[in-house]
């Protein structure tokens, strides 16, 4: 397996063709958004711009709306309140410049799918027809599957591949169509810290070649914080959106979850201890309701547990 | 002398005097035989990859019920076993998006048709052949009428499977993405359950309902043991049904026992020998992995 240094990730940020510095195109923009189901508030008044290159990760508690965002921009869920574009013009079902990432399954074994194929669906699964082998298609396939670097078992049965292979061929997948954001729902859960880190610097690789907007569902920010740019952290129906440095922070955190939260940085790492649990509703969603808070799941504070 | 006359036996299980003459004869069911084989490989491919094994006994069990009661009440066999099937392929879809519910619907619904079948039976005063036929298959009884609403419920189901081809296999491999792209999952569920209970109501009618699974599930299993091209399995899977099928009744023809245990066997042989593939390519190392060049 082939693994992106953080320096080849620096490199293709070097070689992107606008500085990084120099203000972007928004790719998505949300006003006053506010999603409720019955009378549970997830979250309200959220304003919040992505712009093209620029790595968002979206933190939160469980419940706190993190993956119904997602569903909204997919255009699965309607908001409550408020406007949300992707590229100028409101969120649709089905956009073809939106890639998503979910979170690692492992594959059935009773389907007839090799690695190609899973890339092949996002090239062109959406369509009627039989999936009949044109080489335009194979070209962009191949293209695909060497551009993150799963050429090698392009023909291999996905059920029989790792879970970190598998969240490969996921890239390579999203990024048919050529994307202008890329969701990701976290995609790194279930996957051991070297496949974290492999994945994650893929898909950083690829929005700074790419100029991607990355949306980045996840419980734990500490595989990506290098890479995000900044953070949109939802919690108590409220949010907060900026710098790793300016959210992750005691009093930030203590004021949006409206009592105190402790947010210890040691070593690089952030870990968020005395998130009270919120998980007594859910968001809506199947997956994920049962995992820690924002915590390094490697530390030994557990997050919710005593405060030190 | 007691025990079995084991040349009886034999001649019982295969004879083939008068061959020619019963070929011709049997020309209705061979055809039949060839077309279910088809429609069955086809679809069994995606009950196999929506993991819908154990909705086809129960969409076939239905199926039997509805076919029974069309026999007690003059509806016919055929018109029968497709509501029933279609009935039952619906309630499943839109109760069963999930697999743990889909499982204990299918557990709730199988021995209600069961027994309403044989309710049905048991009440029917016509010959028993015909009511074990409908268990285990009865090949004689494709006349040119029955034959023709075979092809033509088949063509219905290859032709609709073909044009759901590719979002059917994105929303069964890959549901989320599949939604995530635009793929109309839900509805695709549903036109697919449409299909399988034709494809179930067709093959109730010459393998017999407790036998459906050996030409929906068992080809296609097969061929996903030797392949995982998206196009050698479902081509593998359609062969095998075929073979199965014709194969059966070409030596069910002279024999005077039911065809189901022909074709079922056969099917089961494939199988094997399929596991016996895919295990001696697993010893060697075959993976199907390249260098990275």
């Amino acid at each position: 397996m082939k693994i992106f240094g953080a320096k080849s990730a620096r490199a293709a940020s070097e070689a992107a063709p606008s500085p990084r510095n120099a203000p972007r195109h928004v790719v998505l923009r949300v006003r006053g958004g506010a999603l409720q189901f019955g009378e549970r508030r997830l979250w309200h008044d959220l304003d919040f711009d992505v712009r093209a290159g620029e790595f968002v990760a979206v933190l939160g508690a469980n419940g706190s709306g993190k993956s119904s965002l997602l569903k909204v921009i997919l255009g699965q869920q309607q908001l409550s309140a408020g406007t949300m574009t992707f590229e100028g013009s409101p969120v649709t079902r089905g956009n073809r410049r939106i890639g998503y990432i979910p979170q690692q399954k492992l594959a059935d074994e009773g389907a007839p799918l090799r690695g190609r194929d899973l890339v092949a669906l996002g090239v062109d699964g959406h369509r009627f027809g039989l999936p009949l082998p044109r080489a335009a298609r194979r070209r962009e396939v191949d293209e695909l599957l060497a551009s993150v670097g799963a050429s090698e078992y392009a023909n291999v049965a996905v059920s029989t591949l790792s879970g970190g292979e598998q969240q490969r061929l996921r890239v390579g997948q999203s990024l048919a169509g050529d994307p202008t954001l890329l969701l990701c729902d976290e995609p790194l859960l279930s996957l051991d810290l070297a496949h974290q880190r492999a994945v994650s610097e893929l898909i950083d690789t690829h929005r700074r070649q790419r100029d991607l907007g990355v949306l980045f569902v996840t419980h734990d920010i500490n595989p990506v914080l290098d890479m995000v740019d900044r953070v949109l952290y939802l919690a108590g129906g409220s949010f907060r959106i900026g710098t790793p440095d300016e959210v992750l922070r005691s009093e930030v955190l203590s004021e949006l979850y409206g009592s105190p939260v402790d947010v210890i940085r040691t070593r690089g790492r952030v870990i968020v201890v005395g998130v009270p649990d919120a998980s007594h509703g859910h968001d809506g969603h199947h997956h994920h309701d049962d995992d820690p808070v924002v915590s390094d799941p490697g530390s030994a504070a557990p997050s919710g547990g005593p405060r030190s | 002398m007691n025990g079995i006359d084991w040349a009886d036996l034999w001649s019982q299980v295969f004879n083939f005097s008068d061959y020619g003459d019963l070929i011709v004869l049997l020309q209705n069911s061979i055809i039949a035989g060839a077309v279910l084989g088809i429609v069955g490989g086809l679809i069994g491919v995606f009950v196999m990859s929506r993991d819908m094994a154990f909705a086809v006994h129960g969409i076939s069990e239905l199926s039997f019920a509805g076919a029974s009661a069309g026999l007690l009440f003059g509806v016919g066999v055929v018109e029968g076993s497709l509501i029933g099937s279609i009935v039952a392929a619906l309630i499943i879809g839109f109760l069963g998006a999930k697999s743990r519910d889909r499982n204990s619907i299918i557990a709730v619904l199988m021995p209600f048709g069961l027994g309403l079948g044989i309710l049905c039976l048991a009440l029917y005063p016509g010959r028993s052949a015909n009511k074990f036929g409908l268990l285990t298959g009865q090949i004689v009884a494709v006349d040119d009428p029955r034959l023709n609403s075979l092809i033509a419920i088949s063509i219905v189901v290859v032709v609709g499977l073909l044009v759901i081809w590719r979002p059917l296999t994105f929303a069964s491999v890959d549901a989320d993405v599949a939604a995530a792209r635009g793929v109309s999952v839900q509805t695709l569920s549903i036109v697919f359950m449409l299909l399988l209970g034709l494809a179930v109501a067709v093959s109730v009618q010459v393998v017999g309902s407790l036998l459906v699974l050996s030409i929906l599930v068992t080809p296609a299993a097969a061929a996903l043991r030797v392949s995982s091209s998206p196009i050698v399995v479902p081509l593998l899977s359609m062969l095998f049904a075929v073979l199965s099928l014709v194969g059966g009744i070409m030596l069910a023809l002279g024999g005077s026992v039911p065809i189901s245990p022909y074709v079922t066997t056969i099917s089961f042989a494939i199988y094997v020998v399929c596991r016996i593939i895919a295990a001696s390519r697993a010893r060697r190392g075959i993976s199907g992995r390249q260098a990275l060049v």
